[in-house]
């Protein structure tokens, strides 16, 4: 299996590769890609470097180009692609059908991989990107459990299926999330934030965190309280059946305990979130999974990576990869 | 740096560091300011538009604070007594250690976010621009400030990693987090 790594500055890049990542994704600075926050990404120049730098380390490198266009504003989009494939891009990470369509006739020789935020959650949806585009490999959403990941990989060979294993857990289905819209009229999907840093706030009330979205609270953490980030679907709401979180809590996903049942589904990419954070955290995580990678390959337990202090409310899950009624 | 997050300095170094003066500190601190931003002129790259704006930057273990103003053209960083309550546009709290390893990028900012070692209010751009701009960059405070000094660059090395181990030794968890 191959582990794929984030970065969000040519310094964490590095970091990654160094780390032992065996590929890593990455994107350019704007809306092309569903990490645009301030001071993040890459220039066209500094995406060249990076993957010289990775290349000459025996490392790939996936551009992430995942974000879907505003109707008649394609070129920025497309000249992405083009400066990708220019660049020596082993992969792009494509979620909109156009930008798909764009890159399958332009560049036909280009690996083309889709992208979490397309929702491809089941085999006719991969079969479909697979005969129209010609993709090889479908990264598919959190939302589906082990045994369903095993029969979708099966059924979508010689299709690769990549999955998330370790960070920042988005419980919806990817690409068709509003709620960050309808808080603040930007979502990932179309300008890649998700809670965008100009539209929260931060407010000690006493010893008390308030975090707010927009017009919305989204949370109060007492003192004390590891805190997570401003998203409606980690916020705790009042409800006339309860008070608290109903979608999700502040948590990350760990999945490294799922390691060897991945293999088994067939999953060929295993991908760690977090292109929005530091190069601490990339370092610890990538060398973590990596150790627990060839600990598997050779047959030795895989030893707990021991990264709760880097996760969202200090806390991991499973997710839908163990899927428990509620 | 080896201690915990929320390691802050002893109660009693900060109880005598409140009577010194704080103007003998600006010379020093522009000196460092200068010394990173010559070096990493890329931060003002990554920071756009947000380099004009003022952050306030409270070590909570320590009597005084930080107000900083990249700003290529005229970078600015002054010790106060205390932050002002208006001007400033965004605010970062913590203790001495986590701030300087978050501007080293040593420490991840959201995980020390998410364990309140660290606070933010105000301009949230803003504060994720200078986040990233510094881990981005790679910074070392230490080899920064000792490269600007020509001749006296190895001394003030042995001088500057001698402080940090002495900052790591006296940061110890205390109990409550240095948050407030």
């Amino acid at each position: 299996m191959e582990l794929i790594c984030p970065a969000g500055t040519p310094a964490a890049f590095r970091q990654a590769v160094d780390a032992g990542a065996h590929a890593v994704y990455c994107g350019y600075r704007g809306e092309t890609n569903a990490r645009n926050f301030p001071g993040l990404n890459f220039s066209h120049a500094e995406m060249r470097e990076a993957i010289a730098y990775a290349h000459a380390r025996g490392a790939r490198v996936l551009v992430a180009i995942n974000t879907f266009p505003r109707a008649g504003a394609l070129d920025l989009w497309h000249r992405a692609v083009d400066e990708a494939v220019a660049a020596g891009a082993d992969a792009l990470i494509l979620a909109d059908i156009a930008v798909l369509d764009y890159a399958a006739r332009t560049h036909p020789a280009q690996r083309l991989h889709v992208s979490v935020q397309a929702a491809a959650a089941n085999p006719e949806a991969v079969r479909f990107y697979v005969e129209a585009f010609g993709v090889r490999r479908v990264v598919l959403p959190r939302v589906l459990s082990v045994a369903e990941i095993a029969a979708i990989t099966r059924a979508v060979a010689p299709c690769e299926t990549e999955v998330f294993v370790f960070g920042g857990l988005c419980v919806m289905a990817e690409g068709r999330c509003s709620l960050s819209s309808y808080a603040t009229g930007q979502s990932p999907n179309m300008n890649g934030v998700c809670s965008p840093a100009g539209h929260v706030a931060y407010r000690q009330d006493g010893a008390t965190l308030v975090s707010r979205l927009g017009d919305f609270t989204i949370n109060k953490f007492a003192e004390g309280e590891p805190a997570g980030y401003p998203t409606l679907c980690k916020g705790r709401f009042a409800t006339p059946r309860m008070d608290g979180y109903i979608f999700e809590d502040p948590v990350s996903l760990d999945a490294a305990e799922l390691l060897p049942a991945l293999g088994k589904a067939g999953v060929t990419g295993l991908k760690i979130e977090g292109r929005q954070r530091g190069r601490a955290y990339v370092e610890s995580v990538v060398r973590a999974f990596r150790a627990a990678l060839d600990a598997l390959e050779a047959g030795r337990p895989i030893v707990s990576p021991g990264l709760l202090s880097l996760t969202e409310g200090q806390s991991t899950t499973q997710g839908a990869y163990r899927k428990t009624w509620r | 740096m080896n201690a915990p997050a929320a390691a802050t300095l002893p109660p009693l170094l900060q109880a005598a560091l409140r009577p010194l003066p704080l103007a003998p500190l600006d010379p020093l601190l522009g000196l460092v300011l200068r010394a990173v931003l010559r070096r990493h002129p890329a931060i003002f790259d990554r920071l756009g538009g947000h380099a004009q704006k003022s952050f306030g930057l409270r070590p909570t273990d320590l009597p005084f604070a930080l107000v900083l103003t990249p700003c290529p053209e005229a970078p600015r960083i002054a010790a106060v007594r205390s932050l002002p309550r208006h001007g400033l546009d965004a605010r970062i709290s913590g203790p001495l250690r986590a701030l300087v390893a978050l501007a080293e990028g040593e420490m991840d900012g959201d995980a020390l976010f998410f364990s309140r070692t660290l606070t933010v209010e105000g301009d949230m751009e803003a504060v994720l621009a200078l986040r990233n701009a510094m881990d981005g960059e790679g910074l070392d405070l230490v080899r920064d400030v000792a490269t600007a000094l020509g001749p006296l660059s190895p001394l003030a090395e042995r001088l500057g990693i001698r402080g940090r181990r002495l900052l790591d030794r006296l940061s110890r968890p205390r109990g409550k987090p240095a948050w407030s």
